[in-house]
């Protein structure tokens, strides 16, 4: 709990990321993206705009997918968040939604990979069975200057087939 | 770091939030779903001193209906306005609304006191309360008062708020019977922000003449512009004639400004059409 009343420039905070729990003094200007990868170094959770835009830095905070780039540190505290490492079980282990943007061709780069896959799940998650216009409708938060779309749209109709 | 340097709280209540912002004022900054402030703050275009946090205070997070009244606390998320069967049923504009904002992670965060707060030209949800003839409650040290749409807007990113004002709750009347509404937008990709958007209801009676209509276009000048065209349809029917005549009388009455993205003249023309397809829409949505 945030003490009320109290006004700090850092405060420790306890956040559980993929299941692990760490406990850091942050300074309050520190983004969550930040956190996540100079902190604990998942480099995983990419930064692209910062300001909400490319949608490289999403991460699920306690069941909800977020920008990680529009939320401080501080405000995690308390929280539960799964990063794209927290996806797949295993590296041999991958979550059907990689396994199609492999067989798909949904990756070039890479760059904008990660934050396609952490949304694309927590959308299956609450939309199982989309529809194509759905699917776009969800991937115009996650921006792609490589593969023109097709393949990731490809990749998460198929998905979401395995999925059921 | 990418902000300026601030000190960081984070109340759980309304009171303490306000003897943040009576203390400090305008060197104090809300924080609500950081969805436009953050932005602002990693630009550095905005440098408060404070950040007040208002995440934690549960007081400011509710949906429910007081008589013809449905009131919103001003946390309320854009998702829990697009999901919240209340609202579908008491206003069915403000659920559609703002189901268009932004991108889902947006909308997980963003909220319906700091998108009005914040006064973005072109944004859903200002539109929408203007068009409906919604109030806001804020509250201060100082007191309450209640600030209605036709005052509260001034220009780009201004509003009738002081520095030490907080927004508790948005009121907005509740749709009755015989009404229709829509909400109209051309966008360059779906997620942005729009060019233009209408938001319209009409309110008919037993013999289809109109008794009411509301219309509120975003993105053709600095703050919402509630259209006085909306007038002329009262006692018509509301017909492709009378939907053409008011539409281009809404189109007369505001004189967008050109930018990078599109002309005044293309704006106005997206104005007229827009309430033609708004008006439409609604027209044929009007149910006994
Ligand atoms: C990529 C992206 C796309 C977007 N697209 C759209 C779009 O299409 N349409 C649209 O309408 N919006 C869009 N937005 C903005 C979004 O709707 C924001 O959520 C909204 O403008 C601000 O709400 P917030 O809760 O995030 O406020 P914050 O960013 O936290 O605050 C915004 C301002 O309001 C003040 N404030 C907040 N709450 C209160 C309160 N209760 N009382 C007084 N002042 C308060 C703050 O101090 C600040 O000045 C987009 C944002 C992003 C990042
Ligand atoms: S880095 Fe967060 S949305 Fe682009
Ligand atoms: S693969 Fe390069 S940005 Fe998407």
């Amino acid at each position: 709990m945030v003490d009320t009343g109290a006004c700090y420039e850092s405060k420790r905070i306890r956040v559980t990321v993929n299941g692990v729990t760490y406990e850091r003094d942050v300074d309050v200007r520190l983004l969550l993206s930040d956190f996540i990868r100079q902190e604990l170094g998942l480099t995983g959770t990419h930064v692209g705009c910062e300001e909400g835009v490319c949608g490289a830095c999403s991460v699920i905070l306690d069941g909800k997918l977020v920008r990680s780039c529009l939320m401080f540190a501080v405000q995690a505290d308390g929280c539960q968040i799964t990063t794209v490492e927290g996806i797949a079980q295993g590296p041999d282990n991958l979550h059907p939604i990689q396994e199609a943007l492999i067989e798909n061709h949904g990756v070039q780069c890479g760059f904008c990979t990660p934050g396609v896959v952490v949304s694309m799940y927590s959308f299956l998650k609450e939309n199982p069975e989309p529809s194509e216009e759905e699917i776009r409708e969800a991937l115009a938060g996650n921006i792609c200057r490589c593969t023109g779309y097709a393949g990731i749209v490809r990749a998460v109709k198929s998905a979401s087939r395995k999925a059921r | 770091m990418k902000p300026s340097k601030f000190r960081y709280t984070a109340p759980s209540m309304v009171a303490e939030a306000l003897d943040f912002l009576n203390e400090y004022g305008s060197d104090a900054k809300i924080l609500a779903g950081g969805q436009s402030l953050v932005p602002m703050l990693n630009l550095r275009l905005a440098r408060p001193k404070i950040l007040v946090d208002i995440n934690r205070v549960e007081e400011l997070s509710f949906i429910r209906v007081e008589g013809d009244t449905l009131v919103i606390g001003a946390l309320t998320r854009h998702a829990e306005l697009e999901k919240s069967e209340i609202v579908k049923q008491n206003c069915p504009l403000l659920s559609e609304a703002a189901a268009l904002i932004g991108s889902r992670a947006v909308r997980t965060r963003g909220t319906i006191g700091g998108s009005l707060a914040h006064c973005d030209p072109a944004a859903e949800l200002p539109c929408v309360l203007h068009a409906l003839g919604a109030e806001a409650l804020v509250v201060s040290k100082q007191g309450e008062r209640t600030i209605s749409m036709d005052e509260f807007f001034i220009t780009y990113f201004t509003t009738a708020l002081r520095p030490d004002e907080l927004i508790r709750e948005i009121r907005v009347p509740v749709f009755t019977k015989r009404m229709g509404h829509a909400i109209t937008e051309v966008w360059r990709r779906y997620g942005d922000f729009a060019l233009v958007n209408v938001a319209a209801w009409i309110k008919t009676d037993s013999d289809e003449k109109v008794v009411g209509a509301g219309i509120a276009l975003g993105g053709v000048g600095g703050s919402p512009h509630k259209a006085k065209a909306a007038d002329l349809l009262v006692g018509k029917r509301p017909d492709e004639k009378a939907i053409k005549e008011t539409a281009e009388a809404v189109a007369d009455e505001i004189s967008p400004e050109s930018d990078n993205i599109a002309s005044s003249d293309y704006r106005r023309h997206l104005a007229k059409v827009l309430t033609r397809r708004a008006l439409t829409l609604a027209a044929a949505r009007i149910r006994g």
